[in-house]
């Protein structure tokens, strides 16, 4: 290790930050349509299980990303279905899938425990991933950390620029009035709660695949909550919601590196609770500052669709 | 025999056989199977505290045969969850009851009064009972011998230790860990970084290499997750692992695991209500006893090193080595043992400061 200090934390952020990042781009997707799915924890559970049932029995992680990116989506499938489909409560189903997602894949990972798995390649470019600073931060990481900023790019693109992504705002904000003027409501959440199911997956199968490369239960360990908090934080917005990642994962990060040097007289615990603490303060900033009032969660939110007809 | 129960089917299941017991009245015959219940608070697939409690389980049945029953029940929450789960064993033919957790102290000891006749067992707490024994291991014996080979082969000097929670049984590990590596090493730093869970693979994984990133060359974790030694795996780094055996994990950085093991005290203890000679009482049972036993050396560990954490190893089980014997300064240069003096067990379950070399 010849890197400075400075580059070795940003690695380390880098990864802690990557899978709360594509957890929450999806959620947002999910939301910005006025669905609510509190399930994130189960979708990255069954994500990350099934990335590295796959990827152990065919021995291609590229195959078990895809799984882990297709357990995610078809746990959303069922969530839509029952919510979307056959209109139950979104909170109460959200939860339900949370704790259906922990025991599934306590189950399927049952006789993966114990079990070591090959991290996921880095992408390395001779040359330029040798590069000092520049090199091992921006080149040289595994293809998954790309993609999660690609999708960021390409969610805030979609959602600001292209006809589909209009569509989708307009039936979180007003779902009767979008209705009304002929779009199909359902097919849009349908596809939208998928989506958001399909990136938890990805986010399940970066921690099973790459960030720490094992299959336990319960290994996501709470990362789903924080993501559905970042969505709030990010007060729905795509580039804040990776502000927000980058920034949670630098704090969490940033607390240990204090503890190992020394910690400053300030108690172990009160650092672990530095994330949750900058998280609250910028909500408060939010809220208090002068965008009062403008938290842009979608006016549907949550709300079931009864076409009045 | 094995019954495999989930909670709800538990309900169905011990309903019909307690109607069987009343019909056969409780173990009328000599040549009937003891029935032996376990309650574990995490599920069998944990690869740490709970498997280590599940494999005991299968030794107890595979040395009794058909002499035992057996039954457990997993995922069990601490608290009124526990107290049902237990009563429903004890009302339902179970002679003797393993409860394996901290949290099952209180909900154990109030169904022990309430069946005197049978027998409980409860790992790591205090309260005992004519029918209620209490059982833990010295795993800070263990750590000991993990500080020895440490004080030999960190070239840095320099130990990142990754710790839960700052209770006695983690204090005393830490302090073991760092007296023993001090007697290779006097000069030797032990950091300690607390991820406050005992279980987050992520966190874990990260505090490791924030140690390795400033300076540590060995890894020490007092958490449950193999995550610590992949990450000293993948940095070159060496580390210890915890619980169970994490070689498949970390095939060159584990340099030796501190292991549980209850098989030998569980069929101790079940031969003793089938020969009518179990007794109540509160045992902290370690390296002697096996209850705590070192998994095979890695081959990072050269041959004088073996040599030496095999000395530490068998200088505690023949009672000539203390890991806690005076002199013992703690980190802020008070002299907390004199010279000559050791700890007794009552001094280390209530440990709450650290040995001088420590940084937490």
């Amino acid at each position: 290790m010849t890197d400075s200090a400075p580059v070795l934390v940003l690695l380390t952020v880098i990864s802690a930050a990557t899978p709360l990042l594509f957890a929450a781009v999806g959620e947002l997707v999910t939301e910005k349509s006025g669905v609510l799915n509190l399930g994130i924890e189960g979708m990255m559970l069954a994500g990350a299980v099934a990335a590295f049932a796959v990827a152990i029995t065919t021995g291609s992680s590229t195959l078990g990303v895809i799984a882990g990116a297709a357990a995610g989506a078809l746990m959303a499938f069922a969530f839509g279905a029952l919510t979307l489909t056959l209109a139950a409560n979104q909170v109460a189903t959200g939860l339900a899938l949370t704790i259906f997602g922990i025991g599934l894949s306590a189950l399927v990972g049952a006789g993966f425990v114990g079990v070591a798995v090959v991290p996921l390649p880095k992408l390395a470019i001779p040359g330029i991933s040798d590069l000092p600073i520049v090199g091992p931060l921006l080149f040289g990481h595994d293809a998954l950390i790309y993609l999660s900023i690609l999708a960021t790019v390409g969610v805030a693109w979609f959602l600001k620029r292209s006809r589909g992504g209009m569509i989708l705002r307009a039936v979180g904000e007003s779902d009767l009035s979008a209705h009304s003027i002929g779009y199909d409501v359902i097919s849009v959440r349908y596809r939208a709660v998928l989506f958001g199911g399909m990136m938890s997956g990805l986010g399940g199968a970066f921690l099973s695949l790459s960030y720490t490369p094992m299959w336990a239960e319960e290994m996501t360990a709470g990362r789903g909550w924080i993501s559905l908090a970042l969505v709030v934080f990010a007060s729905w917005r795509p580039w804040r919601v990776l502000l927000g990642a980058y920034l949670f994962g630098g704090v969490t990060i940033l607390q240990l590196y204090l503890q190992g040097a020394g910690g400053l007289g300030i108690p172990a615990q009160v650092m672990s609770m530095l994330p949750y603490i900058a998280t609250i303060l910028v909500l408060v900033v939010i809220a208090a500052g002068p965008w009062r009032g403008r938290l842009d969660a979608p006016a549907c939110l949550g709300r079931p669709f009864r076409p009045s007809t | 025999m094995t019954i495999l129960l989930t909670r709800r089917g538990f309900v169905l299941g011990t309903a019909a056989t307690a109607t069987a017991v009343t019909l056969a009245g409780p173990r009328a015959f000599a040549a009937d199977p003891l029935k032996v219940g376990f309650v574990y608070v995490g599920p069998v697939g944990d690869y740490g505290w709970t498997h280590g409690h599940e494999l005991a389980r299968e030794a107890v049945v595979e040395h009794f045969g058909d002499k035992v029953k057996t039954t457990f029940v997993e995922n069990v929450a601490e608290g009124p969850d526990a107290e049902r789960v237990i009563r429903q064993l004890a009302s339902s033919g179970h002679g003797l009851i393993f409860t394996t957790s901290f949290g099952f102290m209180n909900p154990t000891a109030r169904v022990a009064k309430q069946f005197p006749k049978l027998k409980f067992e409860h790992a790591t707490g205090y309260t005992t009972g004519p029918n209620l024994a209490v059982y833990n291991a010295r795993f800070h014996e263990g750590r000991a011998v993990c500080g020895t080979i440490a004080g030999h082969l960190s070239k840095k000097g320099q130990v990142g230790y990754i710790a839960s929670f700052p209770i006695p049984e983690v204090v005393m590990g830490i302090n073991a860990f760092t007296l023993a590596a001090q007697k290779i090493n006097p000069d030797i730093k032990v950091k300690v970084i607390w991820v406050n869970s005992w279980y987050d693979p992520g966190k874990e994984g990260d505090a490791a290499k924030t140690h390795i990133d400033q300076g540590a060359d060995i890894i020490c974790q007092h958490t449950d997750s193999p995550a610590p030694l992949q990450t000293a795996e993948a940095r070159g780094a060496h580390g210890f692992g915890q619980a169970s055996d994490m070689r498949s994990y970390a095939p060159k950085a584990q340099l030796t695991a501190i292991l549980d093991d209850w098989s030998g005290y569980y069929v101790q203890r079940v031969q003793a209500v089938m020969d009518g000679s179990w007794k109540t009482h509160n045992v902290w049972w370690g390296l002697k006893e096996g209850m705590v036993k070192m998994a095979p050396y890695g081959d990072a560990v050269p041959d004088d090193v073996r040599k030496a954490a095999d000395a530490t190893r068998d200088g505690i089980i023949a009672g000539t080595l203390h890991p806690f014997a005076g002199p013992i300064k703690n980190n802020k240069g008070e002299m907390k043992v004199a010279d000559g003096k050791s700890m007794s067990d009552e001094e280390l379950q209530k440990m709450d400061w650290y040995v001088a070399g420590v940084e937490a």
